[in-house]
C-alpha cells in the first residue's frame, strides 16, 4: 500500500499527470473509498443533469512547479524596471526581513477566520495588538481589524455616518483633489444609501477652514479631510476644522496612515470622529494596490462599526483570552441588516503591519515619519534650483511628496523621465508630483540629474 | 486515535497566556520635532520598544498558538480550506510584481498580461464571457455583481421598478448584506423539503420587481440544484438576472459551469477554490464573471489585449470602481500560478477528489446526514448534542471542527467540507474525531476543549463588556 502511494506520487511530480498534484490519493485509496460508499466510480457521485454537464476543455495545460515559476517570472519580467517616485496615497517604505519570516509562518498564513477562538489565540492576539496600535496612533477608542483598502474604508465610514443617530444629513463632502479611484468607490458604497457625494474646494489640496465652513449646512452627514493631503501637504488648522464640523453636527473623518500618525497631531485631539486610510504603508508597500484599509472611530459608534473586532475576554481557567466580538453586527448573523457585507478582509496584511510597527518601535516610527518630512523638503529645494522648475508649488510642510510646476510640457517631461528610468506623477497641465521616502532616496540625486538634463 | 496538544505559553504572573507586546514593554517617546510647528505634531507616542529577537519569539509563540491548514484538517463547510501550495507565495513575492499602481500601462505590460491571462482562464472555468478581477473578496464580488445587475436594469429603464433581490434562506449571510448594500429589498426564499429551491415558491416570488436571484450551486447542503435550467427560465422570463455565488465552485471544476447553467453573473472565491491562503481572514479575492450582455457594465478598468499589447479600458457603461486599485493583486498572482499548475486535468481531478472525500468521510461517521446526494460537502446533525459544544470537543482531537449550526434546515448542523487535499488516512482520523465525540458522555463534551492553547472562551461577556485594545485593559485595572 505505501509502496503504491510512493509510486503514484512520483509520477505526479513530473507535471504530466492526469490528476491534481495536491490531492494525496493513490489509486488504491480511491478504490477503497469507492467501495466504502458503494460506488463504481467517482463520476456517479455527481448529481448533475446531463444537459448542463461540461465535457469540453479549458485549454489550460498542466505544468510542473518549476515551469510555472519560470513562466510567471518571464511574464512579470516584461515590466519595465523604473525607479518609482510615485505616491498619491500609496507608499513604499523598507519592510524588514523579519516581517516576511514571521508572517509567512504557515500557522498564521494558512489559518481561517477565528471562528474557533480556543485554537486560534495566536492570530487573535496579533489582531488585538494591531487594533491597539491603531488606538494609540489615532487616539480613538475603537479600531477594527481591517477593511480592504482606503477607498472601501471611506465607503464604509460614509454608510456608518448614516447609521449614527447623532448625525442627520445626507451629503458626504470630499476634497476636490480626492483621488478619482477613491471617489468612484465611495459613490458605489453609498449607492444603496440615500447619501450624495459632493466636492468641497481646496487650495492646492489644502482645506481652508473658512472655505469649508461656507459649504457646511445642516444637511452634511460626513466630511472627509486628508492629512497629509493628496498633494503631499501636512494639513494645518485641523482643530478649527474640527470645531466647524462639530457645530454643523457632521461626522469628521480624517484620512491618514500609520507612519504619518506617528508624528502628526492625533485625530482625536483635533475632533475627528473616525479615521480611515491605507495601513499597508507599514508591512507591505505599494504591491500594485494590494492594501489594508485602516478603520478607527469613537466608541459611541461601536455597535455600528463594520468589519471584524477582536476583544479580550476570559477562558474557563480564568486566563485572559481573545475572541471575535460583537458579531451580531455582522453579515453571518444580521444578514441584510448587518453593518456591512464584509467577511473575508485583509487580516494577514494587518498581521504584517503590526509586526513592522513592532520592529520599528515608537522611536523608529517617529524617526521614519520625520524622514518623510525632511526628504521631500530637501528634494524640493534642490529641484527649485533648476531653471524651469518651481518646487514646491505651495509653501507649507510636506510629507513624503510635493508638487512642482514645470515649464516644459508635462506629458513630454514625464515620458522623457520615464525613458531615463524614473516614474513621477503628471498631476495637471503644469505640475508633476514627486514622492520620496527611504525606499527611493538613494536614487534622488539621479532623478535630479535626469530632470536637469530633460529640462535643459 | 491521534494525540494532540496545542502549545501553551503561560507566563507566570501574566493574566493571559503569552503576554501582550504592551506587557513586555511600553515606552513613551516625546515627539519633539523642531522642524514642524508644535500644533501640527503629536505630543507623545507610547508603544512597545522591543528588540528583534524578542519580537521574533513573540510572534513565533503566537503562531504556535494558532491552527492552520498545515497543522491539520480544517473541514469548514463552504470555506474550502485546502492545502495552499508554497511556490505560489514565492512567485507573488517577486519584486517585479510589487509595482506602484499608478505606473503607466506601457511600463507594466507583464503585470497586465498576467492579469489578462487570469481574466481569460477564469472566464473559461466559469463559462462566462468577461471577467473582472477587481473585487477584493467574495462579498465584494457579490456587491459588484449586484451593482452590475442594477446598472443593467437602469440602462433598460427598469431601475426603479426592479427593487428586489431574491435570496434562498439557506444562502450565505453575505448575499443578503451585499444586496442590501446595493439598495435592494431582500426577499427570502424558503427551501423545499428536499433541501433545494422550491420551484413553486420561486414562481410566486419572482415578478416585475425582481432584479436578481442569488444562488449557490451546489447549495450549502452540498446538493446540486437539479432544476437549475428551469430556475433560470423562471427568473429570466420575469426579466431578472441569475447570480451564482462561487463559494462551492470546487465541487464543479471541469464538470459543470455556471455560464452553461444559465447564470448571468458569478463570483469566484479564489481563496477557496484556487487555494490561495486564507491568511487568518484574508486577503482573498472575488473576481466576477458575466455574460456578453453585461460586459459593458463591468468595473473600470478592464485589461484588454490588442496587437500583442495590454491596455486598460473603461467599459462603456461601467459601474465605476469597487476597489481603489486593481484588486488584491498579490492574491491574483497566486491564483494564476495555481490554475496553471493544475491545468485542465488537475482542475477536473480536484472536483473528483473533493466529492469523493466528502462522500467517503460521510460514510465513516456515526451521525445522521439528512440531505443528499451531496457533493463536496455535507451537513451532519449533532442530534441531541449542541453543535457548538460538539465542535469544541473535536478541537481536542487535533482537528478543526466543521462550520456549526448552519444551514438551519438541519438541526444542530455540522457543515463539513474536507476538500480534495486530505488523504484517506486523514479522513479516517477526522471520522475518528467525529465518532469519538458522538460517543462521549455529556460531561466530557461540556468540559472541552482541554488540549487547545486556551480553554472555553466566554464570548457573551466579551460582547457585553468589550475590551478592544490594550488601552482598554489597563483603563479597567
Amino acid at each position: 500500500m505505501s509502496h503504491h502511494t510512493q509510486l503514484s506520487r512520483a509520477t505526479r511530480t513530473t507535471g504530466e499527470s492526469t490528476g491534481s498534484p495536491f490531492a494525496p490519493h493513490s489509486e488504491a485509496d480511491v478504490e477503497t473509498m469507492l467501495q466504502a460508499i458503494d460506488a463504481e466510480s467517482v463520476e456517479e457521485l455527481f448529481d448533475i443533469p446531463s444537459s448542463v454537464r461540461f465535457d469540453g476543455e479549458f485549454g489550460i495545460d498542466a505544468a510542473s512547479e518549476q515551469e510555472v515559476v519560470r513562466q510567471v517570472a518571464e511574464v512579470l519580467g516584461r515590466n519595465d524596471s523604473a525607479t518609482e517616485f510615485l505616491g498619491r496615497g500609496r507608499y513604499d517604505h523598507y519592510v524588514p526581513s523579519l516581517v516576511d519570516h514571521l508572517a509567512d509562518r504557515s500557522e498564521f498564513l494558512t489559518s481561517y477566520t477565528q471562528y474557533q477562538p480556543e485554537i486560534t489565540q495566536g492570530f487573535l492576539q496579533a489582531l488585538f495588538e494591531y487594533q491597539s496600535l491603531l488606538v494609540e496612533l489615532t487616539g480613538l477608542e475603537v479600531a477594527n481589524c481591517s477593511m480592504y483598502d482606503a477607498a472601501t474604508a471611506l465607503g464604509e465610514v460614509a454608510t456608518l455616518s448614516q447609521r449614527v443617530r447623532s448625525v442627520t444629513g445626507d451629503r458626504v463632502l470630499v476634497p476636490d483633489v480626492l483621488r478619482d479611484e477613491r471617489r468612484a468607490v465611495l459613490e458605489n458604497y453609498v449607492s444603496g444609501a440615500s447619501l450624495a457625494v459632493e466636492e468641497y474646494p481646496t487650495t492646492d489640496g489644502v482645506v481652508e477652514p473658512d472655505a469649508l465652513e461656507d459649504v457646511l449646512d445642516g444637511d452634511v452627514a460626513l466630511v472627509y479631510v486628508e492629512n497629509p493631503t493628496t498633494t503631499g501637504l501636512i494639513q494645518e488648522h485641523l482643530e478649527e476644522i474640527g470645531e466647524h464640523l462639530a457645530e454643523a453636527d457632521a461626522m469628521f473623518c480624517l484620512g491618514s496612515d500609520p507612519v504619518a500618525l506617528s508624528l502628526l497631531r492625533t485625530p482625536a485631539s483635533i475632533g475627528a470622529d473616525a479615521v480611515i486610510g491605507d495601513a499597508s504603508v507599514l508591512g507591505l508597500g505599494t504591491a500594485y494596490g494590494t492594501s489594508l484599509g485602516l478603520f478607527a472611530c469613537k466608541e459611541e459608534y461601536l455597535r455600528q462599526v463594520p468589519g471584524r473586532l477582536v476583544g479580550a475576554s476570559q477562558d474557563e481557567s480564568g486566563h485572559r483570552a481573545y475572541t471575535l466580538t460583537l458579531q451580531t453586527r455582522e453579515q453571518h448573523i444580521r444578514r441584510e441588516r448587518a453593518t456591512s457585507n464584509i467577511c473575508t478582509n485583509q487580516a494577514w496584511v494587518a498581521l504584517r503591519t503590526a509586526i513592522h510597527a513592532a520592529v520599528l518601535g515608537p522611536d523608529g516610527l517617529v524617526d521614519l515619519a520625520k524622514n518623510c518630512h525632511r526628504l521631500p523638503e530637501a528634494l524640493a529645494r534642490e529641484l527649485d534650483e533648476i531653471e524651469g522648475i518651481a518646487a514646491p508649488v505651495r509653501d507649507g510642510y510636506h510629507f513624503r511628496e510635493f508638487r512642482a510646476s514645470v515649464e516644459p510640457d508635462v506629458a513630454d517631461l514625464v515620458s522623457e523621465l520615464y525613458a531615463e528610468g524614473f516614474a513621477v506623477h503628471a498631476t495637471d497641465a503644469d505640475t508633476i508630483q514627486i514622492c520620496v521616502t527611504d525606499a527611493n532616496e538613494n536614487q534622488a540625486e539621479e532623478l535630479v540629474a535626469a530632470i536637469e538634463e530633460v529640462v535643459a | 486515535m491521534q494525540r494532540h496538544e496545542q502549545a501553551v505559553w503561560d507566563e507566570t504572573g501574566s493574566e493571559g497566556y503569552e503576554p501582550l507586546l504592551s506587557e513586555k514593554d511600553r515606552t513613551t517617546v516625546d515627539v519633539d520635532y523642531e522642524e514642524l510647528p508644535d500644533d501640527l505634531t503629536r505630543e507623545t507616542l507610547e508603544l512597545p520598544a522591543l528588540s528583534e529577537p524578542e519580537i521574533a519569539r513573540h510572534y513565533t509563540r503566537l503562531s504556535q498558538m494558532n491552527y492552520g491548514i498545515d497543522s491539520g484538517p480544517y473541514p469548514l463547510g463552504s470555506c474550502t480550506m485546502k492545502y495552499n501550495p508554497k511556490f505560489t507565495e514565492d512567485v507573488a513575492a517577486r519584486t517585479e510584481a510589487a509595482v506602484h499602481p499608478d505606473r503607466p500601462e506601457e511600463s507594466v505590460q507583464g503585470t497586465l498580461q498576467l492579469y489578462h491571462e487570469l481574466q481569460e482562464s477564469l472566464g473559461r472555468i466559469g463559462g462566462m464571457d468577461a471577467v473582472t478581477l477587481q473585487p477584493p473578496a467574495g462579498a465584494a464580488g457579490e456587491f459588484t455583481g449586484i451593482l452590475v445587475a442594477k446598472a443593467y436594469h437602469e440602462r433598460n429603464g427598469e431601475g426603479e421598478r426592479r427593487s428586489e433581490v431574491i435570496v434562498p434562506s439557506s444562502a450565505h449571510g453575505t448575499n443578503f448584506a451585499s444586496a442590501a448594500m446595493a439598495g435592494y429589498d431582500v426577499v427570502e426564499l424558503p427551501g423545499d423539503d428536499d433541501g433545494r429551491i422550491d420551484l413553486e415558491a420561486l414562481r410566486s416570488a419572482v415578478g416585475e420587481e425582481t432584479a436578481a436571484l442569488m444562488l449557490t450551486n451546489p447549495n450549502t447542503l452540498g446538493l446540486f440544484e437539479r432544476d437549475i435550467e428551469e430556475i433560470a427560465t423562471v427568473v429570466h422570463d420575469a426579466g431578472g438576472l441569475l447570480y451564482y455565488d462561487g463559494a462551492n465552485l470546487n465541487a464543479l471544476l471541469g464538470r459543470a459551469r455556471p455560464g452553461d447553467m444559465g447564470f448571468d453573473i458569478m463570483h469566484y472565491n479564489v481563496h477557496k477554490t484556487f487555494a490561495t491562503p486564507h491568511g487568518g481572514g484574508g486577503p482573498g479575492a472575488g473576481p466576477i464573471g458575466v455574460t456578453e450582455e453585461l460586459r459593458p457594465f463591468l468595473p473600470s478598468p478592464q485589461v484588454e489585449a490588442r496587437d500583442g499589447r495590454y491596455e486598460l479600458v473603461e467599459p462603456e457603461h461601467s459601474i465605476g470602481k469597487v476597489h481603489g486599485a486593481m484588486g488584491n493583486w498579490l492574491v491574483l498572482i497566486k491564483t494564476h500560478a495555481y490554475i496553471r499548475r493544475l491545468g485542465d486535468s488537475g482542475l477536473r481531478d480536484t472536483s473528483a477528489k473533493a466529492v469523493l472525500n466528502a462522500n467517503y468521510l460521510a460514510s465513516q461517521i456515526d451521525l445522521e446526514i439528512p440531505f443528499g446526494p451531496f457533493h463536496h460537502e455535507f451537513v451532519a446533525s449533532a442530534g441531541e448534542r449542541d453543535a457548538a459544544d460538539f465542535a469544541k470537543r473535536m478541537l481536542d482531537y487535533g482537528v478543526h471542527p466543521p462550520t456549526t449550526k448552519w444551514p438551519e434546515i438541519v438541526s444542530e448542523a455540522l457543515m463539513t467540507e474536507p476538500t480534495e487535499a486530505e488523504s484517506k488516512t486523514t479522513l479516517d482520523q477526522l471520522a475518528g474525531a467525529f465518532n469519538a465525540v458522538a460517543s462521549e458522555d455529556e460531561e466530557t463534551v461540556a468540559a472541552a476543549p482541554e488540549k487547545t492553547s486556551a480553554r472555553y472562551i466566554d464570548q457573551t461577556s466579551a460582547a457585553r463588556n468589550p475590551h478592544l485594545s490594550w488601552h482598554a485593559l489597563s483603563d479597567d485595572a
